[in-house]
């Protein structure tokens, strides 16, 4: 037993990161914790245990097999490792677009900066549709930390820049390489419908000069796809079409996400989105609370921003508000109880926030303005999950599903919660140290044995 | 005057003449047949009779106007209001672009028109481009999404422009702090001709080639699906006569250029718009069949605009164009709350008779944007667009009391008054809770010179932020 110990012990600190992912590893019991499932009634006292990085059981009593590292959790809520439905954790920011900037060799695969100005839907402006997140992926990005420390263990990752973005991939925040963390490496679109350049600066430069521009972009893949497949059957059919990276990358899409926070901007994104024809997720969500009945029309999911509306700073005193800006401010965060009342499928993100240390603390507002304490959990497990279709692997504790769990010491939402630790495919990580020591640097949560520092645990 | 009302059947109403409307002792501005004292009876959003005597359907709600005046809703033909974009300013050709899908339905401009009497609005794309991208034309139906303000009879349409808006880009002219811009052609107003012309060449092959597909599909022959392409569809639907032009343009030699190359590719102008020197080509384009879409006295803000008289409605109207006046307002509903004023200017500057100046909008702006089978005038049969005035519209000092389209009620001014005190205790009811809870959530004040309690944490936020962000060295 002893030796197994060590051995695991070994493993898990072991700094050949591909040994760890293929080297058996002993299961894991967390005994005693509350236990919520979110696929059913919570457990108020009861077990998980997993192995091979997979969820075995959760039951009130389980009868732990030989050789099981046994995490004492009494006071320990388990819930389904946190989701953030729409994220840049992970990914490098752009470099700043300025001229003199030399872009580095992700940003100009990325996006098309070094090209003259476009003149048209066929320069494919701002457009990196061939992209994955996937491929992207910095393991040493201090948010992954952040994030796990937080209580996150998964989050759908996207490139962000330009108008179509590229696609985001599903990413476990840990794992032995970048690719180890992968769930999905094509998750969806993201199209961010804004133009990052002014008037004289090439097309798109409005709303709906972009707008336009997505719209011909769908149309042309649509049927590059049946030219690709007439010039295949018989090669002299026609001109031979020629090839599109654009074109080829939104064929890969399986979803699109694009941006409604108002309720202008829900009834404007419905019927730009009917005529993709890809299905499409709603970003943004801010007047949901307002916007119900566009919302159940079209039918679509919504990941809800809960970087919340705020008074500006220091505002023009001569500034006369509208009632539509007040009323979006007090209301903003009810907006998730209104989809939940509504039956609508809803996940939350990160966006904008700028820690994921702020994620929690947002959707406690959300909660503050009537959301229950289960959907909020829903919201960020098993409907982020649904939404990108990876709920039969992770999102719930259910037998067969990822051991993807976040232990918390009390309630989540409590002020005086603490997330105690987290399990990304079944391997432990404790959370960085409260106060950040003042040298900080990358790499402060640590990949731990399993509760070797916290020595609450015995194996058997 | 006696209605025909018919208390027998009365309670038919129930059943109906639900929302029949009579609006009695009016003093009707028909604008197409003639001004009358009588009635007008609305029923099921449209206009069923107009006349001295009229019979009333049972159950109709009766309105006894004492003498205020019914006139049919204003059309502005040329605005941009209510848009959240209104040029795609990088090309010369943006017809890929739909100002349509720009209609922001809480933008309170649209209720501004609609006080001031505006049923419908021409929102165009603006003017930065030789060939602009499509319009809308909606009803002031405030209080609808989107969707419920398109006026979806309207035929659709497209904006060109000449002169110095689109050729300005090609000049530098649009650059801004000395910055170093990349010029687009066109650079003159010869340009700005070509561009049209390009534009309407290419349109023509691509025509051609969704034409050969359709006959090799007809006889059953292998052919791939032409690539579909959102610039040139509606140059097509343009060459076709399905698609209205509305071309903003300054001055004659324009306006004679835009003519022969419309004349030449086969396609109408719906609307010159603007046209300030039309006056010196008016006979041009009353033969061209073209429309005039106008100011009435606002000129000399550029150079290509001084020679703008006063007179220039009345002397096209004169010569047999179809003159509407406009406000291509903007930001706000400026112009276009009180059209009716801009129209009696015609009447003091050209002397066209009050019936001809209340057409410039109404009816006539109607035509122009082929809509007049259904709205600009009150007969029979049209839908019920109606505004009251409380004097003679055409006198600066009449307000609007009512608007009614489609024989709804959408702006009433004594309720509008009404409800200013309800709707600013609202809204100070958000600025008082929001400034309470920024008390509550304040960082309590240190009691003496002791450090605050949140120093530290506020300081390891910032720190931590800071590293989120990666600017600290590492």
């Amino acid at each position: 037993m002893c030796l197994r110990c060590s051995i695991l012990f070994a493993l898990a600190l072991a700094p050949l990161p591909g040994l760890c992912a293929a080297g058996p590893s002993a299961p894991i019991l967390i005994k005693d914790a509350r236990i919520v499932t979110a696929a059913g009634p919570v457990i108020d006292k009861g077990s998980v245990l997993i192995r091979d990085g997979v969820i075995v059981q959760a039951a009130p009593s389980i009868q732990a097999p030989a050789g099981t590292w046994v995490i004492e959790a009494a006071g320990l809520t388990v819930y389904p490792g946190l989701i953030d439905a729409l994220s840049a954790w992970g990914i490098p920011t752009a470099a700043p677009a300025t001229a003199a900037a030399a872009p580095t060799a992700s940003t100009l695969a990325r996006t098309q900066t070094a090209q003259p100005r476009a003149q048209g839907p066929e320069d494919r402006p701002q457009t990196a549709s061939w992209v994955r997140a996937a491929d992207l992926i910095q393991t040493s990005d201090r948010r992954l930390d952040q994030a796990r420390s937080a209580g996150f263990t998964t989050a759908i990752t996207f490139p962000k820049d330009g108008i179509v973005a590229g696609q985001g991939s599903a990413v476990n925040l840990a794992g032995a390489t970048a690719g180890a963390m992968v769930l999905d490496p094509a998750a969806g679109m993201y199209v961010s419908l804004r133009s990052s350049r002014g008037f004289g600066g090439g097309f798109p430069s409005s709303l709906m000069g972009v707008m336009a521009y997505v719209r011909q972009l769908w149309m042309d893949a649509k049927w590059y796809k049946t030219a690709v497949e007439t010039y295949e059957k018989d090669p002299q059919s026609g001109p031979r079409p020629a090839y599109d990276r654009a074109a080829e990358g939104v064929l890969n899409a399986k979803r699109v996400l694009l941006p409604a926070s108002t309720r202008v901007e829900f009834e404007r994104t419905s019927r730009f989105a009917a005529g993709l024809g890809t299905p499409v997720i709603f970003y943004g969500g801010h007047e949901a609370f307002r916007s119900i009945d566009l919302i159940k029309k079209a039918g679509m999911p919504v990941i809800v921003n809960v970087k919340w509306p705020a008074k500006e700073r220091d505002p023009d005193p001569e500034l006369v508000e509208s009632y539509r800006s007040l009323e979006a401010r007090d209301k903003a965060p009810s907006s998730p109880a209104e989809l939940a009342k509504a039956g609508v499928l809803f996940a939350f993100t990160s966006d904008d926030l700028d820690s994921p240390a702020d994620f929690i603390k947002a959707v406690k507002k959300a909660i503050d303005a009537g959301l229950s304490k289960e959907n909020a959990i829903a919201a960020l497990t098993i409907n982020a999950a649904r939404i990108y279709s990876l709920d039969r692997r992770v999102g719930s504790i259910e037998a067969g599903k990822i051991a993807n769990l976040t232990v918390v010491k009390g309630d989540l939402f409590d002020s005086s919660s603490k997330v105690q630790m987290v399990f990304i495919d079944g391997v432990k990580y404790e959370p960085a140290p409260e106060t950040p020591t003042p040298s900080g640097g990358p790499g402060s949560g640590r990949r731990a044995g399993p509760g070797l520092e916290n020595g609450s645990e015995v194996s058997r | 005057m006696k209605p025909a009302f018919l208390l027998p059947f009365a309670f038919i109403g129930v059943l109906c003449g639900q929302d029949a409307i009579v609006f009695q002792n009016a003093r009707i501005h028909t604008v197409t047949k003639g001004n009358l004292t009588g009635s007008v009876v609305v029923q099921n959003g449209r206009i069923a009779a107009v006349g001295e005597t009229v019979m009333a359907p049972p159950g109709a709600r009766i309105v006894n106007l004492n003498g205020k005046h019914l006139m049919p809703g204003i059309i502005d033909c040329h605005t941009h209001i209510a848009l959240d974009s209104i040029n795609e300013g990088s090309v010369s050709v943006s017809s890929m672009v739909d100002a349509g899908e720009m209609l922001n339905p809480e933008s309170v401009s649209i209720y501004h028109a609609l006080a001031g009497g505006v049923t419908v609005a021409n929102s165009l794309h603006g003017s930065a481009n030789a060939i602009g991208g499509l319009n809308v034309a909606f009803k002031t139906r405030w209080g609808k999404d989107a969707a419920g303000l398109i006026m979806k009879e309207a035929p659709p349409s497209i904006k060109m422009a000449l002169g110095e808006n689109p050729k300005r880009a090609g000049q530098g002219g649009g650059s801004q702090f000395g910055q170093q811009q990349q010029l687009r052609y066109p650079g003159t107003r010869m340009g700005v001709e070509d561009v049209i012309r390009s534009a309407f060449t290419e349109a023509r092959i691509y025509q051609a080639a969704w034409k050969e597909y359709e006959t090799k599909r007809a006889k059953g022959l292998p052919a791939i699906t032409p690539r579909r392409d959102l610039k040139l569809e509606p140059l097509v639907e343009v060459l076709e006569g399905k698609r209205l032009v509305h071309a903003h343009c300054y001055r004659a030699d324009e306006i004679l250029m835009l003519l022969r190359v419309s004349q030449e590719f086969g396609f109408k102008i719906a609307a010159l718009q603007h046209v300030l020197e039309g006056y010196k080509v008016a006979k041009e384009i009353a033969q061209a069949g073209a429309g005039a879409s106008t100011f009435s006295d606002w000129w000399a803000y550029k150079m290509e605009v001084v020679d703008a008289i006063p007179y220039n409605a009345a002397i096209m109207h004169k010569k047999g164009v179809l003159v509407s006046l406009n406000s291509d307002d903007a930001s706000g509903a400026e112009l276009m709350r009180r059209l009716n004023t801009e129209a009696a200017k015609v009447v003091k500057y050209g002397g066209v008779s009050e019936d001809e100046a209340l057409a410039m909008i109404t009816i006539n702006p109607a035509k122009q944007m082929g809509i007049d089978k259904y709205v600009g005038s009150i007969e029979p049969g049209k839908q019920a667009d109606l505004v009251i005035y409380d004097g003679d519209p055409l006198s600066i000092y009449s307000k609007v009391q009512q608007v009614y389209i489609d024989g709804q009620l959408y702006f009433d001014r004594e309720k509008d008054i009404a409800e200013r005190g309800r709707k600013a205790a609202l809204k100070n009811g958000l600025i008082e809770k929001e400034k309470a809870d920024e008390k509550r959530n304040a960082p309590q004040r240190p009691s003496s010179g002791a450090k605050p309690p949140g120093a530290r944490a506020e300081a390891s936020a910032e720190l931590l932020a800071e590293s989120a962000a990666g600017r600290r060295p590492q």
